[in-house]
């Protein structure tokens, strides 16, 4: 007999049942089995071919001008963590716009899973955090391509900075989740990218100190979720880190993951509803 | 008008290929395949002005090749094919330009609104934005869609979709109407509105050319029907001719315990014309269905449900290919 | 016999289509959905401002054909020719599947008397004059920041033109060969080091022997090399190289797209 197994009623649970969570591994699985190799280079291939063009061919041309990099000590120092931070978002990006309408507008994947013990928690719950490792996964290969280079100070920088990596990109995951589960055109996609994605991708201090921008646009982008995350990010990766800035830092992202996480439920909740 | 042919029930091909002059549709040995399948293994056809002609047969029968043939959008593989006195496979475009086509799955534009559709469609006919404006909303009237005319595509049902498809097929008022199965998939009332607003283009004169696994649609739209059956034709008619020619005026349906039928049909094979055993039930051909029910009563045998019918299409398909069409 | 001459006589008139039906189709579309389209010109500029000004203001600039040239004003017309591949490759690419494979839009088209060479010509029309629209305001920013050198400039919008067909032509002709969304990761690892090595972003002095030899060959250079000659006036014959390079690659493309659009759609 199954003794766990009395369905709450699905409205009333607005936590996730981690039991349910985990049984929706054997589908996350199967989807990334099936899919891995259309992302391979994508997820893989691009970052490092940024890094090859920027950081190491650019940056030859930057290094002989001997500008300043927030203390980085070459332009590959310096751009190297921006990218996996703007990569991890990117990848936050592709696993939570796209997906979701899919599941919902032309496979109908949720309306199938909420008509069995499965509630909406447990199904944003579970996206995310296949979202999440796919973050991990990309992130972390990207650390490794990138240690031989010798721009990493430390070990325990990077084993740090790794799942910093992974808190940026879920600290984007809810928020888009949440609008991917609110607008009904696909068209809503290409705005999001537009005029989100790219900007953040680059003017978040990934590509340049985020000093050389006018006073206003540098107010800005310190407020942005990715600035947070990239400097997060540099200062574990060149062992340049000022304790209580890290902590506003990580405060900042922790919250934004919760608070999307939140959201993404509620807005799914309500798509599913009517 | 007084030379037009008139569709005989009976009509006997006319001998030699020139001599079809009225034949809208004209084809002698008409083949299609693919690679190594033959999906069409060399037919005969004739459909005169005016008519209403049928293709029935099952899926993989052969229907809808034939159809994208004398759409002029696949060119035949061997034999003669002519449309509208045209060889489609030097004026594609000249024949389309004055075919109707209203395919099997729905290639409505997905980006654009109702209206919008009918209106671009025009445009692919060299058809003037007034006049296609004016068409449009004719035609939307006639498929009883004008409320809609502002919404899209997927907000449609099944039965709207399959409208506003015959519709646009109507927007160069085509001088043939190629529907290939055209209510397949739809509720009993979509049918029968769709029917409706065919019959009525039957009525104004339009040439019809309907493939359909259904024996009612082809017992309600069509003067003539081929039935097609693994890439040939088995036999061709009027559907009232077809049925007196190959069924009996009457079918009693028994149904007895599941595994049962094949057993007893022995025990009823004398009272009938013929027998055939479904899996679910027994029919019995004979004249009067009343009468040969009466005598398997007679026998003792209690059946668990009885119908009886008059023959249709379907009888016809089973007799001449031991399958039914809708499996 | 008088119906058959009188669907001759109707035959003879039967309408000449061009392909413009299709770019009407796709205007309608668009018309629709304007904050899309207008925000298709933003991608290009922000590139400009982030790596032009931001980046530039970490390098010193660079030589093109001995002019001494400022970073951004350098970085500018690589962006230009960039964003006009990017602009064509979508459109002709993942526009083009979806209507090609899923909503089955060409099957209804060629239900008409449009041809399948109607299709191919419209929607290449179509793509390029979406992307003149963006490469144009794309030159008047540049003008506007100070980056354009020379009036040689003004044939750096028909340039872009260029650019687009080269690219629209061979994306539509790689789409036809494409089964599913998956093979579309093979179309971004040709652009994406097209975009970051082809001289976009520093010289291709940056590359020694073949390797340089191989950016120079790669249509993005052509297109940047000739954008960047005419934007900075340091034209050369090297520029009718890239014009000749590019036309035939869009004519060959426009060419094997509507011969395998006949395969897929009229069999």
């Amino acid at each position: 007999m199954a003794t766990s197994t009395t369905p709450v009623p699905v409205r009333q649970r607005l936590l996730p049942d981690w039991g349910m969570v985990a049984r929706q591994r054997v589908y996350w699985t199967t989807v990334y089995q099936r899919t891995w190799k259309g992302s391979v280079i994508t997820s893989f291939v691009v970052p490092l071919l940024y890094v090859v063009a920027m950081g190491v061919l650019l940056g030859g041309f930057v290094d002989r001008g001997g500008a300043d990099l927030e203390g980085a000590p070459s332009y590959l120092a310096f751009v190297a963590p921006g990218l996996a931070a703007a990569h991890a978002m990117q990848i936050a990006a592709g696993e939570t716009t796209w997906p979701v309408m899919g599941c919902l507008k032309w496979h109908r994947t949720y309306y199938a899973m909420v008509a069995t013990p499965l509630a909406v928690p447990d199904v944003v719950t579970a996206h995310l955090a296949f979202a999440g490792c796919r973050i991990a996964l990309t992130t972390g290969v990207f650390l490794l391509v990138m240690a031989p280079f010798g721009v990493f100070a430390t070990v325990w920088g990077v084993l740090l900075a790794w799942p910093v990596l992974v808190l940026t990109g879920l600290a984007f995951c809810g928020l888009f989740f949440a609008y991917s589960a609110t607008i009904r055109s696909e068209s809503g996609f290409a705005l999001i990218y537009r005029l989100l994605v790219i900007p953040l991708f680059l003017f978040s201090g990934a590509f340049f100190p985020i000093s050389n921008l006018s006073p206003t646009l540098e107010a800005i982008a310190r407020l942005t979720p990715l600035w947070h995350g990239v400097d997060l990010t540099r200062m574990l990766l060149l062992d340049t880190v000022r304790p209580g800035l890290a902590l506003v830092h990580l405060t900042y992202l922790v919250v934004l993951a919760v608070g999307g996480w939140v959201l993404a439920v509620w807005r799914l909740d309500k798509r599913l509803e009517v | 008008m007084t030379s037009r042919p008139t569709s005989g029930v009976r009509s006997e091909p006319l001998p030699g290929g020139e001599e079809q002059a009225g034949s809208l549709i004209h084809a002698r040995g008409l083949r299609k395949s693919y690679g190594d399948f033959e999906a069409v293994h060399g037919i005969d056809l004739d459909v005169q002005p005016g008519e209403s002609f049928g293709f029935l047969g099952p899926n993989g029968a052969g229907k809808s090749s034939t159809m994208r043939m004398i759409a002029a959008v696949s060119p035949p593989s061997a034999g003669s094919l002519s449309i509208l006195g045209l060889d489609p496979r030097t004026h594609g475009p000249q024949i389309r330009a004055r075919l109707g086509v209203c395919p099997q799955e729905d290639t409505l534009d997905l980006e654009l609104n109702i209206r919008d559709n009918l209106v671009v469609y025009a445009s692919y006919f060299g058809i003037r934005k007034a006049e296609a404006g004016r068409r449009a909303d004719e035609l939307l009237d006639f498929v009883q869609l004008t409320d809609k005319a502002k919404a899209k595509v997927v907000d449609l049902s099944g039965g709207m979709k399959r409208r506003l498809t015959i519709a646009r097929s109507l927007i160069n008022d085509p001088d043939l109407l190629l529907l290939d199965e055209p209510t397949t998939g739809l509720d009993p009332q979509a049918r029968h509105l769709l029917w409706d607003r065919l019959f009525r283009l039957k009525q104004q004169g339009k040439t019809l050319v309907v493939t359909t696994h259904y024996m009612d649609e082809a017992e309600q739209l069509c003067d003539r029907l081929v039935v097609m059956d693994g890439g040939d034709i088995v036999a061709q008619g009027s559907p009232l001719a077809l049925i007196r020619e190959h069924s009996t005026r009457e079918v009693a349906e028994l149904r007895f315990a599941v595994g049962e039928h094949a057993a007893l049909a022995e025990r009823v094979a004398d009272l009938a014309d013929r027998v055939e055993v479904l899996p679910d039930r027994l029919l019995l051909y004979t004249h009067d269905g009343e009468q040969t029910l009466a005598r398997v009563h007679e026998r003792g045998l209690q059946p668990v449900a009885v119908l009886v019918r008059r023959s249709t299409l379907e009888d016809v398909f089973l007799r001449l290919t031991g399958r039914t069409l809708v499996d | 016999m008088a119906l058959v001459t009188a669907s001759l006589v109707r035959a003879a008139a039967a309408p000449q289509t061009t392909g413009w039906e299709i770019v009407r189709r796709n205007f309608l579309v668009y018309r629709r959905d304007w904050l899309v389209f207008l925000t298709g010109f933003l991608e290009p500029v922000l590139y400009l401002f982030s790596i032009g000004v931001g980046v530039g203001r970490l390098v010193e600039g660079f030589d093109v054909n001995g002019h001494l040239v400022p970073y951004a004003a350098f970085v500018a017309p690589g962006m230009l020719a960039a964003s006009a591949m990017n602009g064509a490759v979508l459109d002709a690419t993942f526009g083009i599947f979806f209507k090609l494979r899923y909503d089955k839009v060409y099957e209804g088209v060629l239900a008409t008397p449009m041809r399948t060479l109607d299709i191919a010509r419209g929607e290449l029309t179509w793509c390029l004059m979406r992307s003149a629209v963006y490469s144009l305001g794309f030159l008047l920013v540049m003008a506007a920041m100070g980056l354009v050198e020379s009036w040689w400039a003004v044939l750096a919008w028909p340039a872009t033109w260029l650019i687009g067909f080269a690219f629209g032509g061979a994306g539509m002709a790689l789409t036809t060969f494409m089964k599913s969304w998956q093979d579309f990761e093979y179309i971004g690892l040709a652009l994406v080091p097209m975009f970051l090595f082809s001289a976009t972003f520093f010289p291709v002095t940056a590359f020694d022997g073949w390797l340089r030899w191989l950016v120079e060959a790669t249509p993005l250079y052509r297109g940047v090399a000739l954008v960047r000659e005419l934007t900075t006036g340091a034209v050369t014959a090297d520029s009718l190289v890239s014009v000749l390079y590019l036309l035939v690659m869009g004519a060959i493309g426009v060419l094997v797209a509507s011969r395998r659009f006949d395969k897929l759609l009229l069999s």
